[in-house]
């Protein structure tokens, strides 16, 4: 799941004035518990934040607070001065970790929120310092999470329709721009590029081929000859033979584990689903070199 | 809005939404924190808080000088430029890599007032 309803709660343990410091072992076990469970906790100490106001610029940006501390027994009442975010206390007096969970999670109530191990933050993220906009990527995916912004710049669009583990499109980006974080390998989690890696990962895959010919080299020769050319070269069949050959390779490699292909789609929409992002990716492109040069 | 001091903040990333960052350095660096007597800001995932293009990005990309505890910094770095919230060029982030050094390496950086590329 992804979604704006999802925002977790702000959670505070509030050591400052009016409470008692909460011993360190506990403090670990309350964080650890909150943490790993999908809560944001930020410990305000006495004297943190200037004037005395405990609250930081990042909490305040949540709609809903819970402020947690030792109160002895008597939580105060905390007003947002600027009325945006609803603050409500507790008082934790000794309570373990797991209580303070409970205690949290009975707070929350039915409120939606992502949770940690029933859904995995999977998508692309692009390193525009290396991006040259080469639309290889918009071209590869048929699940439409790449897209074009208002300047004709590649973008994420869908990143919830990405899917979870596969990171084939980082492989077919020639310049090893497409980052997946939570990938176990570099660089592709992001670990500085080498130029080794630049040589290995270098078109290892012929996304020109995959789409039945040489999309990029026509588009530049903008002339009605090779408009034809190209729409003859791209001969359904050998796209969908190429692209096949080419997913059967990914995999090999174990880059597209066995459930995605498992689950693609039928052949002809494939060919539907490559043949739009094709077309998309060449009007970026056409835009692009129109309105840069 | 209370105006924070300017020491750079401490955000630690938990990476609890997959394991990609090693327990015993996580949990080392949380331990550290938790036995000082700083202020510290926590997340449970920038992944999945970047998905959701998380509001609280904004304020830590726009807050001052801060000091991040994640993973590599050219992947933390354009997790906040893909919610729409770049950080701020220059010298006032600092991104420590909790997937490469150890748990003392990192403490020793975070508590460290200074800030360093
Ligand atoms: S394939 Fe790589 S370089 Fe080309 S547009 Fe996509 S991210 Fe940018
Ligand atoms: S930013 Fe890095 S450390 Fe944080 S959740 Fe993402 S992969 Fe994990």
């Amino acid at each position: 799941m992804v979604s704006d309803e999802a925002s977790p709660i702000q959670v505070i343990l509030y050591e400052g004035d009016g409470s008692s410091a909460v011993p360190p072992d506990r403090r670990f076990e309350i964080f650890s518990a909150l943490l790993d469970r999908g809560y944001a906790v930020i410990r305000a100490a006495k004297g943190s934040y200037r004037n005395g106001d405990a609250l930081p610029a990042t909490a305040v940006e949540a709609d809903r607070m819970l402020v947690l501390g030792d109160f002895g027994g008597d939580a105060p009442v905390l007003e947002d001065a600027g009325g945006r975010t609803a603050i409500e206390t507790r008082d934790i007096g000794a309570l373990d970790g797991e209580s303070v969970l409970e205690m949290v999670e009975k707070f929350r109530d039915d409120r939606p929120m992502n949770q940690p191990g029933a859904w995995k933050p999977w998508f692309p993220v692009i390193d525009y310092d290396r991006c040259t906009n080469c639309m290889q990527c918009l071209s590869f995916c048929l699940f439409d999470v790449y897209g074009v912004d208002d300047d004709n710049r590649i973008q994420v669009q869908n990143n919830d329709n990405c899917k979870t583990n596969c990171p084939a499109c980082s492989r077919v980006c020639p310049e090893v721009a497409i980052m997946f974080p939570k990938y176990s390998g570099g660089p592709i989690n992001g670990e500085p590029v080498s130029e080794q890696d630049l040589e290995r990962e270098k078109m290892k895959v012929d996304i020109s081929a995959l789409l039945g010919g040489d999309i990029y080299s026509k588009l530049r020769e903008r002339s009605e000859t090779a408009k034809s050319r190209f729409s003859k070269e791209r001969s359904s069949d050998k796209a969908l033979d190429e692209r096949k050959k080419c997913l059967i390779k990914l995999q090999g490699e174990g880059m597209i584990p066995a459930d995605v292909l498992e689950n693609l789609p039928s052949p002809e929409e494939i060919q539907r689903k490559a043949e739009e992002a094709a077309a998309k990716a060449q009007a970026a492109l056409a835009a692009a070199e129109g309105g840069g040069g | 809005m209370p105006e924070e001091s300017q020491s750079p903040k401490i955000l630690y990333c938990r990476c609890a939404y997959a394991q990609v960052v090693p327990g015993d350095v996580k949990d080392g660096v949380l331990k550290s924190l938790c036995d000082s007597g700083v202020a510290f800001e926590t997340v449970s995932d920038l992944c999945e808080m970047s998905a959701r293009q998380d509001p609280r990005l904004k304020s830590i990309a726009e807050g001052g000088p801060v000091k991040i505890a994640a993973c590599h910094p050219r992947a933390v770095k354009w997790l906040f430029h893909s919610a729409g919230v770049p950080l701020p060029e220059g010298d006032a982030v600092e991104i420590l890599n909790m997937r490469e050094e150890s748990a003392t390496g990192i403490t020793g950086k975070l508590f460290n007032r200074e800030l360093s590329q």
